[in-house]
């Protein structure tokens, strides 16, 4: 099986006038298809920006990025926005989805993008939703829904382009306990039973326990790169 | 891209229907904007037309010549004031100048007629048979005063309408029954068909003529012989009026044995001049008209660009999610583009309907008449198209430019 995701000392740097931030500082790492990564870091560590990078919604200012072999380091806004589209499904904290919009028109947003026919969008949409366990909901709103539910459809959003790589940044940061705990046995299928590669950034340590790969950054470098032994899923 | 469109569409339909209030106050300045510049072209296209028709019935190339100001002596006789014109002069005007199709020439008096035990008091024209070409008169019955009647000195008449109703009882037929006028008896033999107001304001159709010969004779009386109050001359293309003007001029000059710096004593008028001040003053109301309803549009535009800054701030996170899962720049900018001219088009189509209400009420209420033309609905329909177009742009240029990552990150 080859590797999904290849970084090769990723720098990226910005300037705030006269003051140079590095918030990355030459990150190499290789994920392998079917994976499920945690990674950890305090705020401010540098995890948001290489999570933005890895889901091609900012490039590095060094170093070579290839996603599922495409080297996407240099690509223009558009060229990105395509890779987003086809290949990436992001699933965040607060949920991110339009409100005053059904379900299924949320869920159908990438595909809405790609110029595929409404009757096409509208099927694939449904059986995204079907797949978190959202039949019957489609034409509710997000106010209507609880915010496990209202994750749900996230994840139904991000599955439906058949993306190569979920990327989840705290996706239970604003959840109950017991939503939570949802909402990862839907990951942890995902990744289990479909091969989805996913990967997560979390703070809490029984999140990232679901895991077979944690990742800890500190000050812009992977300072910790270990396996974990039996996860938590196959309880 | 036809789902995309369209389902756009359908998104900026509900986005604007969400707040109903707000889209109806931005859409206000181009409803009104457009409403006015379409009640204000059809009034303009109404009196147009008004003032083509009065110019119009005056006749077809039609040259007016009136006897001038005559100085004597110091003393600056008005227009009109002297008796210059005769009939030779209208003979020669006719011998020398090829392009005239026509010469006529008329005076009149107003007169009391009488018909049975009816009165009324009438302008009365002696007019010769080439002046009701000229004028292009037709008959509502009977026919015209010929050459015959004429070198005859006939005593016939042709009536104007206004003078029928009030001679004769409805449904009465005036041909062959007798008037007198100055208690001289003539034989009605035609009735003109209804000219309506001059370009003046003055009733066409309250009017008598009879021959040129007859009135000179028996009615009207004369200074001298052969005297006309105006003389008329046509010509067959519009084109050629002002070299036949000139060549009038130049002949008259010769036989009034006029002088280099001595002035005209005679006015030359053509339709064109007569036509020329009504239009130019149309046409000053309708652009006034149509500057004012410009910077309603203006202040519209402005109006919807407003909004849509304002929508685009409050929808900040919705833009960053749509850039998340793949929207392209030209995607967004289509999407705002497009919630743009939703606006400006229902304005704009809001707007044509107000204007046609309008411009009919003005009919109704001011008896003003108005045109409503295809072509003016057509601009309003593209000019609100574009207003929407020019003004979205700059707020659907700046959403499309918004960083995905802050946006997402927006509260």
């Amino acid at each position: 099986m080859g590797m999904l995701i290849v970084c090769q000392d990723l720098w990226k740097i910005y300037r705030l006038g006269d003051v140079e931030v590095q918030a990355l500082r030459g990150v190499s790492l290789e994920i392998a298809r079917g994976e499920l990564v945690a990674i950890m870091g305090a705020s401010g560590s540098g995890k948001s920006t290489f999570m933005n990078i890895i889901g091609c919604l900012d490039s590095p200012t060094r170093g070579s990025y290839w996603l599922d072999g495409l080297e996407v380091a240099r690509a223009s806004q558009d060229e990105l926005a395509e890779v987003r589209n086809r290949k990436i499904g992001f699933v965040f904290q607060n949920f991110n989805l339009i409100p005053r919009t059904s379900a299924l028109e949320n869920a159908q947003l990438p595909l809405f993008y790609r110029g595929l026919s409404l009757r096409e969008q509208r099927a694939r949409a449904a059986a995204a939703l079907a797949r978190v366990g959202l039949a019957g909901r489609e034409h509710h709103y997000p106010a209507q829904l609880s915010g496990g539910q209202q994750q749900r459809v996230a994840i139904a959003r991000a599955l439906v382009s058949e993306p190569a790589i979920l990327l989840a940044d705290e996706p239970t940061g604003n959840l109950d306990t017991e939503s939570s705990r949802d909402i990862m046995e839907i990951l942890d299928r995902l990744n289990r039973e479909d091969g989805i590669t996913i990967i997560l950034v979390t703070h809490e340590a029984a999140i990232a326990a679901y895991a077979s790969r944690q990742l800890l950054v500190k000050d812009g470098q992977i300072v910790s790169d270990r396996a974990t032994p039996v996860p938590a899923g196959s309880r | 891209m036809g789902a995309f469109v369209l389902l756009t569409i359908l998104t900026a339909f509900r986005v604007l229907s969400r707040n109903r209030l707000r889209a109806g106050l931005t859409m206000l300045g181009i409803v009104i904007g457009v409403g006015a510049v379409i009640a204000m072209v059809s009034i303009g296209e109404g009196a147009k037309a008004a003032v083509q028709a009065q110019v119009a019935s005056i006749g077809t190339n039609v040259i007016i010549i009136l006897p001038g100001a005559t100085t004597v002596g110091g003393v600056r006789g008005g227009q009109g004031g002297a008796v210059t014109l005769t009939t030779a002069d209208a003979f020669d005007l006719k011998k020398k100048i090829p392009l005239l199709s026509e010469t006529a020439w008329s005076k009149r008096d107003v007169m009391q007629i009488v018909a049975g035990n009816k009165n009324w008091n009438v302008p009365v024209n002696g007019i010769s048979p080439g002046y009701l070409t000229i004028r292009d008169w037709s008959y509502a019955s009977g026919g015209p005063i010929t050459q015959v009647d004429m070198d005859a000195g006939s005593r016939v008449a042709l009536l104007g309408q206004t003078v029928v109703e009030n001679l004769f009882e409805p449904g009465e037929e005036p041909v062959g029954s007798t008037i007198r006028i100055k208690n001289v008896p003539f034989t009605v033999i035609g009735v003109l068909a209804p000219k309506g107001q001059s370009a003046q304001g003055s009733d066409q159709d309250d009017i008598v003529f009879i021959p040129f010969s007859t009135a000179e004779r028996k009615v009207l009386g004369t200074q001298f012989l052969g005297s006309v109050a105006a003389l008329f001359a046509s010509t067959d293309h519009p084109g050629d009026l002002p070299a036949a003007v000139e060549a009038i001029r130049e002949v008259l000059r010769g036989r009034h044995r006029l002088q280099p710096d001595q002035q005209d004593d005679f006015t030359i008028r053509t339709q064109v001049d007569i036509g020329k001040v009504q239009e130019g003053t149309s046409q000053t109301l309708t652009l006034m008209m149509f500057a004012v309803a410009s910077i309603s549009l203006l202040v519209g535009g402005i109006g919807i660009m407003n909004i849509l800054l304002v929508s685009v701030t409050e929808r900040t996170r919705e833009i960053g999610i749509r850039i998340a899962v793949g929207a392209k720049r030209r995607h967004i900018l289509t999407q705002f583009l497009i919630e743009a001219m939703t606006l400006s088009l229902v304005g704009g189509l809001l707007g044509i309907v107000l204007g046609v209400l309008g411009a009919q009420a003005t009919t109704v209420i001011a008896g003003w008449p108005t045109i409503i033309s295809g072509e003016s609905i057509m601009a309003a329909f593209l000019f609100s198209l574009a207003v929407g177009l020019f003004f979205g742009l700059y707020p659907a240029n700046k959403a499309a430019r918004l960083n995905p990552i802050e946006a997402l990150r927006y509260e």
